[in-house]
């Protein structure tokens, strides 16, 4: 996993409620047997046409919008498990993603993979959405160090939370898994000492 | 301290607490099918961990099956590359596999219940939202991603925070015509798409307790839904009776030991709940979607509702158009093209069986295509020796193989353009069963109602 500390970049806004798995990568998609490429069909259906090409006024292609942070509407991430969500996002080359509220396991997913869910209040969303529509230019800086979303132009630093493993994984680039393969002893203890197992 | 359910079984997986409220939690049982586990399998033979215990993970085939010719090689490429990739991966890591033409093969969420892998009290987690199905036995299940499938093969375990708890409780007697389906379809349209996001919930009252395994399965299966992680109804004589017998359930001795230890697994009076919902059973109607999210369900002789909140309106708007339905208008007397009633929500035997029923002696409408896919061998091989079949063939309904098929359309089996679909699946979302697919979901009977019609019409007439 890659690390991240602090990211300084502009924004693409996509104020739309409830954007759900099968829009950021609908399950046709899911044949593959490798993390690799399903950027290419992030939100692939409103994206493309039914011939593949670009559709002139998604904010993907208006040629407007470009960076590293997605900034889309509230509950972000819904459905399915599928973690080909995450590695579709960050594979089109987005770190983070701002939103007023995550899914569960796509925000589980996004932590895994070092893509970084970063929520703010509805009146946050609401006014970045704003302000990047009437200023694509608007940068912002993720700080996960210091747990803070600066928006120059405003001069504020908005805090956000993380939880504190997770964000010592981002910043070192640790995932569970070593973690937890660390923990066989423990496990193995327990495992002797159930008193129902299955 | 009283304990709820979600206590008793999460407090007995706990292998240790670490500083800062992660817990490294114990998997009894691990799911994987063919679409979420292959990365999983390349990062732990990448690192060179080997699986820590293969006895505890079942694989089987069935998000990316065809639903015909199953006895024949899947003719589509890259599905037939990650079937085959699953069978190469189980047989290296000595996985039990229960792949295409298995007679224990069938959708991940219908196989385990039935083969009695999924019991009482466990934890159980698969590479699938939809893994919620199984806490209808009271378990603790809910779905991972694939970095978490890898944990899970890797070390038995997983580092999470408990989840924060909810009960809704639904007393009363329900109305004809309202069957499992219709209950949490009208539960998640009071809570909405994200309502219990950040909870696990636990559904209690006699709405709930009176509902068989199949529809207990129902109810847990579309937790998610509304943005669970999981959800649980308490084991008891319901649950104990469809387990005692199936194949990997405990037997003699065991099976007494096993009960009386499922028996301990209820909330205890006076617990605490972080929410609590309550419903009045007699409120509930049979329940269509008209829009694309699961929480956009109503009773289904209600008008579409205008009353949404300014800053939903856009996103709300963007879901009618995609459907092609207007604010305060009537879904009845709607012409729809396909029928589809399968997937891990309802492609039990019992969901067969009340189709069979009502369209004994119907004929579909001629301009509808009616799909069943059953959800798994067993459940097919059940409906053959019922009968079931022929009912079905008599009133033109297709009965496929078992798979997730229409639900997601990943395989061959899907919903064209413009087309409207009354499905027994989870899920409404854009495309969900194919491109420009419009789906409206529903319970079996009021889809097999809408297959005969070829329209949306209100169920009650039928019903005595």
């Amino acid at each position: 996993m890659e690390k991240f500390e602090v990211l300084q970049s502009t924004a693409v806004p996509l104020p739309i409620e409830n954007i759900d798995t099968d829009q950021i990568i609908p399950a046709r998609f899911l044949k593959a047997t490798s993390r690799e490429g399903f950027g290419e069909n992030l939100f692939r259906d409103w994206r493309f046409d039914n011939a593949g090409q670009p559709k002139a006024d998604f904010v993907m292609n208006t040629g407007r919008y470009s960076g590293k942070i997605l900034v889309a509407g509230k509950n972000f991430g819904c459905g399915s498990s599928r973690e080909h969500a995450a590695w579709a996002i960050y594979d089109a080359g987005f770190k983070v993603v701002i939103s007023s509220f995550f899914a569960d396991i796509f925000k589980g997913n996004a932590l895994n993979n070092g893509l970084l869910p970063l929520q703010v209040s509805d009146e946050v969303l609401a006014r970045l959405l704003t302000q990047i529509e009437q200023d694509p230019q608007t940068t912002l800086v993720v700080n996960l160090v210091n747990q803070e979303l600066e928006v120059p132009v405003w001069e504020e630093k908005i805090p956000f939370a993380i939880d504190a493993y997770k964000k010592e994984c981002m910043i070192n680039g640790y995932d569970d898994i070593d973690f937890l393969v660390n923990q066989k002893e423990a496990i193995e203890q327990y495992e002797s000492n159930r008193p129902w197992a299955y | 301290m009283a304990k709820t359910l979600l206590d008793k079984i999460w407090d007995a997986h706990v292998v240790k607490s670490i500083p800062g409220g992660l817990d490294v939690f114990y998997i009894d049982r691990h799911l994987i099918h063919e679409v979420t586990s292959p990365q999983a399998f390349d990062e732990i033979e990448a690192r060179g961990l080997p699986l820590f215990r293969k006895e505890q993970i079942v694989a089987t085939a069935d998000h990316n099956v065809p639903t015909k010719n199953q006895h024949l090689p899947i003719e589509e490429p890259l599905s037939r590359f990650q079937v085959d990739k699953l069978t190469e991966n189980c047989a290296k890591h000595n996985i039990e596999l229960y792949g295409l033409g298995h007679e224990r093969q069938g959708i991940v969420h219908v196989m385990g219940p039935e083969l009695g892998i999924t019991q009482p009290g466990m934890t159980i987690v698969c590479g699938d939202s939809h893994t919620s199905t199984h806490g209808a036995f009271g378990a603790i299940a809910f779905g991972i991603g694939t970095s978490q499938v890898a944990q899970v093969m890797a070390s038995q375990c997983l580092l999470l925070s408990k989840p924060k708890s909810m009960r809704i409780t639904v007393d009363g007697e329900v109305r004809p015509g309202v069957t499992a389906k219709d209950i949490i379809l009208y539960v998640i349209s009071k809570l909405g798409t994200g309502g219990a996001t950040g909870y696990f919930v636990e559904y209690a009252g006699s709405a709930f307790r009176n509902l068989s395994m199949e529809g207990r399965m129902t109810v847990c299966n579309m937790s998610i839904e509304m943005g669970a992680r999981g959800g649980m109804i308490a084991p008891d004589q319901t649950t104990f009776d469809y387990l005692q017998g199936r194949e990997f359930a405990p037997k003699g001795e065991r099976w007494e030991q096993a009960v009386a230890y499922w028996s301990t697994l209820f909330t205890e009076e006076g617990a605490q709940f972080d929410k609590e919902l309550s419903f009045d059973a007699a409120d509930i109607a049979p329940m269509i979607t008209f829009g694309t999210n699961p929480g956009m369900g109503m009773a289904i002789d209600a008008l579409i509702p205008t009353d949404v909140p300014v800053s939903e309106q856009a996103s709300y708007s963007k879901s009618l158009q995609y459907m092609g339905f207007q604010p305060g208008e009537s879904l009845l007397g709607k012409e729809i093209q396909y029928v589809f009633i399968g997937s891990c929500t309802n492609s039990r035997i019992e969901d067969l069986r009340q189709v069979a029923r009502f369209v004994q002696g119907k004929k579909k409408a001629a301009h509808v295509e009616a799909i069943i896919v059953p959800g798994s061998k067993q459940v097919e091989k059940q409906a053959i020796e019922e009968g079931i079949d022929k009912v079905l063939a008599e009133a033109g309904f297709e009965l496929r193989e078992p798979g997730c098929s229409a639900c997601l359309a990943m395989n061959e089996d899907k919903i064209p353009a413009g087309a409207y679909c009354v499905s027994t699946s989870n899920r409404n979302f854009e495309g969900r069963q194919g491109p420009g697919s419009r789906t409206l979901l529903a319970s079996p009977l009021v889809a097999a109602i809408t297959a005969v019609e070829g329209k949306i019409v209100d169920i009650t007439q039928y019903l005595n």
